[in-house]
């Protein structure tokens, strides 16, 4: 089963756990309805809308309330550590999350305990936690933008706030940034970076890019990135290894966001509503 | 309020007459950064030393001489650091480069990690995109659909760096869409 563990934008949204279902633009967990909007949401509705695809079961979420002050985050991170291992889960994707790096190693210890731990895939706050702690290389897939690139390929950075001029600087070519990140240590196994070109790399180097249908309008637009974090993580969930995982979640969101039809003020849903006819024309070819 | 960040770049020169304070979060940094100035007091926001920090941190560097007048100000207005050590290793400098995007009639704004876009005719904010804190999507979610000049700031409800970040995107948008 595929596990999420992310945030809800709302202060008094209560800590959840439990198999979650969509429903149109919403998706319910524990009897709570939840809008598919950007974050986390709208990744666990792109992943549910694949699993669905590949005849998977719906994905297990761990989510709270937080809007910033960390304090629905504190208590996931302590319920994690002494529930997580209660669910049996193939894969784990973790998502918006208030970086701890305490909390955050005691509940990679718990992980690091199970004799077949899942499958490791972090995005956004959860992907900056793992840098700072030094945990990067601990993960199977990191899915930056280039400018969270720009912050793993910084050693120095602990935070994409800090990170220097001189790497952020447009010059700087993705592929030189993932060689610099890999030196330093600071990737997971394999890295989906996205943007005007998506690359797929580990170590060695590049294993694959996808760049088309090009739609420039949408990198400007939010939850792009949460919906090929829940694509990619579904694939994996699928069976797929993770490098076609990577390459064809790439493809999927690309040939979705291009069937919305985008313009920047385009909203998330309409992106996630198109998913089942990428996933066709993918599959189908 | 962000033009000290223009133009500086990453200072080697160890400050020993330099103390820092430390906060529960950014948004009280925020509030003792702002009392602070208009108070007159020379101080920078930068990223904390390695071995106080814990996540999505920031800290405020001050002249340690005038530590004691610095925090009665600060405890008068209810805003207590957490801890106040002397600045005995390289502070990091927030972000200073930003780069910027034209789609058509839309101007996108990226600094760090966040991305923000307005519809330059009517100034409609459409988009907040980036980040990975948890404040990002609830930002995002007060800010988009509304005027550039009466959506509430990041800075005023936002928490993490991320936020910060976003404050600095915004600001450069103002500028620009006001030239």
């Amino acid at each position: 089963m595929l596990g999420i563990v992310g945030t809800v934008p709302e202060e008094n949204f209560p800590l959840i756990e439990g198999t979650a279902i969509l429903d149109k633009n919403h998706i319910i967990i524990d009897n709570k309805s939840i809008a598919v909007n950007r974050g986390t949401p709208a990744m666990i509705a792109a992943a549910a809308k694949t699993l669905q695809y590949m005849d998977k079961p719906n994905p297990y979420c761990y989510l709270v309330g937080d809007i910033g002050n960390g304090k629905g985050c504190k208590t996931l991170y302590k319920h994690l550590a002494a529930n997580f291992s209660k669910i049996q889960l193939k894969t784990l994707a973790l998502h918006y999350f208030q970086p701890d790096v305490n909390l955050f190693k005691e509940f990679l210890a718990v992980i690091n305990s199970i004799s077949d731990r899942p499958t490791l895939i972090a995005d956004a706050g959860f992907m900056y936690v793992a840098k700072m702690g030094g945990d990067a290389s601990f993960f199977d897939l990191f899915t930056p933008d280039a400018g969270e690139l720009a912050y793993l390929s910084d050693e120095k950075a602990p935070h994409p706030f800090y990170t220097r001029g001189f790497i952020l600087h447009e010059e700087n070519q993705v592929p030189e940034l993932i060689k610099r990140a890999y030196l330093h240590n600071n990737a997971a196994k394999h890295l989906l970076v996205k943007g005007a070109i998506d690359y797929v790399a580990n170590k060695n180097g590049i294993l694959g890019t996808v760049d088309s249908p090009q739609e420039e309008a949408l990198e400007s637009i939010g939850g792009t990135g949460d919906t090929l974090t829940g694509i990619v993580s579904a694939l994996i969930e699928s069976c797929l290894n993770i490098k076609a995982s990577s390459l064809g979640a790439a493809k999927i969101n690309r040939l979705a966001g291009s069937y919305a039809n985008p313009d920047p003020a385009t909203q998330i849903y309409d992106i996630i509503s198109h998913i089942p006819q990428a996933l066709e024309e993918v599959f189908q070819n | 309020m962000f033009k000290r960040f223009k133009n500086k770049q990453t200072t080697t020169v160890q400050k020993h007459d330099r103390g820092i304070l430390v906060f529960e979060n950014t948004t009280e940094v925020i509030r003792a950064e702002k009392i602070l100035r208009d108070e007159g007091w020379e101080i920078d926001v930068k990223g904390p030393p390695p071995e106080i920090r814990s996540g999505c941190d920031l800290v405020i560097e001050f002249p340690l001489i005038e530590e004691l007048s610095i925090i009665r100000k600060l405890l008068a207005v209810n805003v207590k650091p957490i801890q106040t050590v002397p600045v005995n290793s390289v502070l990091l400098e927030p972000v200073d480069l930003l780069q910027e995007k034209e789609y058509g009639n839309f101007l996108m704004v990226r600094a760090a990690n966040m991305k923000i876009t307005v519809d330059k005719n009517t100034r409609l904010i459409v988009n907040v995109s980036g980040g990975g804190c948890p404040d990002v999507p609830y930002l995002a979610d007060q800010m988009v659909n509304k005027f550039l000049h009466d959506t509430p700031h990041p800075r005023d409800i936002g928490y993490t760096l991320c936020a910060y970040a976003l404050q600095i995107a915004y600001d450069r948008l103002v500028k620009i869409c006001s030239e």
